[in-house]
């Protein structure tokens, strides 16, 4: 007897939702781009359960495609954050505040 | 009436979970960047129980390996460790409030509420259990989404290298 969909959903949604506290409560700029990829990685199992008891093989693929997709974001985000610090000397969220003013 | 592989997916299920809130408690950006390699490997072995065995050894390769060790290096390029947890002040606090509202009542909803219909998993022959099979759907079926993942990796090198690039002299005058 292996453990429900209902149970993986679950535990899906649960790591999605400590993904998207993280990006409310957190003002380090990096903690809360890996708090992003909490949240991808949170989807990508609740592809392959899908995927897996329904069947069908599109989730599996699917969770290729997420991965990349994660991989170029990272090295995009992580360049313009390294910019961001060039620039300002401070990655906390609330010092960037150009556009504020 | 507990299986072994129910008891391994509560056992899993809880120290990924510990590790995920271990992301967003940690103060130090470097535990932070630990806690969700552990977090990465918990959901690694959770698609080794779905029988997803490539996709566990992406996930290691691509996540742990490169995205987490980018992270630390970043971290520590930095000296961005420290920062405090959190400071709600007015508006911020009614959306963090209102959100977590939201989230709870949907987790709620789904753990009470929702049964999924499903039979039993197909764990057997499964596309992400064989590299085989795997390739031959990306290269069939997935043809074009792979070249266009392909034209995204370019773009986003491009963009990385343009973005890291130092200002020339006569940039930086003007």
């Amino acid at each position: 007897m292996s453990p429900s969909l209902d149970a993986y959903v679950l535990l899906s949604a649960a790591l999605f939702a400590v993904g998207f506290l993280g990006v409310l409560v957190r003002r380090n700029t990096l903690v809360i781009f890996m708090c992003l990829e909490l949240m991808l990685v949170a989807s990508t199992l609740a592809l392959v359960a899908f995927s897996r008891f329904n069947g069908t093989e599109a989730g599996d693929v699917f969770v290729f495609f997420i991965l990349t997709v994660a991989a170029a974001e990272v090295a995009v985000g992580l360049a313009i954050i390294v910019a961001l610090f060039r620039a300002r000397k401070t990655v906390q969220v609330d010092e960037l505040d150009l556009l504020k003013k | 009436m507990h299986s072994a592989a129910q008891i391994a997916f509560a056992c899993i299920s809880a120290f990924t979970l510990a590790c995920a809130l271990g992301v967003v408690l940690c103060k130090n950006a470097v535990n932070g960047a630990m806690c969700l390699l552990l977090c990465l490997a918990g959901v690694a072995g959770l698609f080794v129980q779905l029988h997803a065995y490539l996709l566990a050894f992406l996930l290691i390769l691509v996540y742990a390996g490169a995205v987490v060790a980018l992270f630390l290096f970043i971290i520590m390029l930095l000296g961005a460790h420290g920062g405090q947890p959190w400071r709600f002040r007015g508006a911020q606090a009614l959306a963090g409030i209102v959100a977590a509202a939201l989230l709870i009542t949907g987790l709620d909803l789904i753990a009470l509420r929702g049964r999924l219909d499903a039979g039993p998993p197909v764990l057997s022959g499964g596309v992400g259990s064989s590299l085989k099979l795997y390739a031959e759907q990306l290269f069939t079926t997935y043809l074009l989404p792979v070249e266009v993942m392909g034209f995204l990796l370019l773009v986003a090198m491009l963009g990385v290298i343009v973005l890291s690039r130092r200002p020339t002299e006569r940039e930086a005058t003007e």
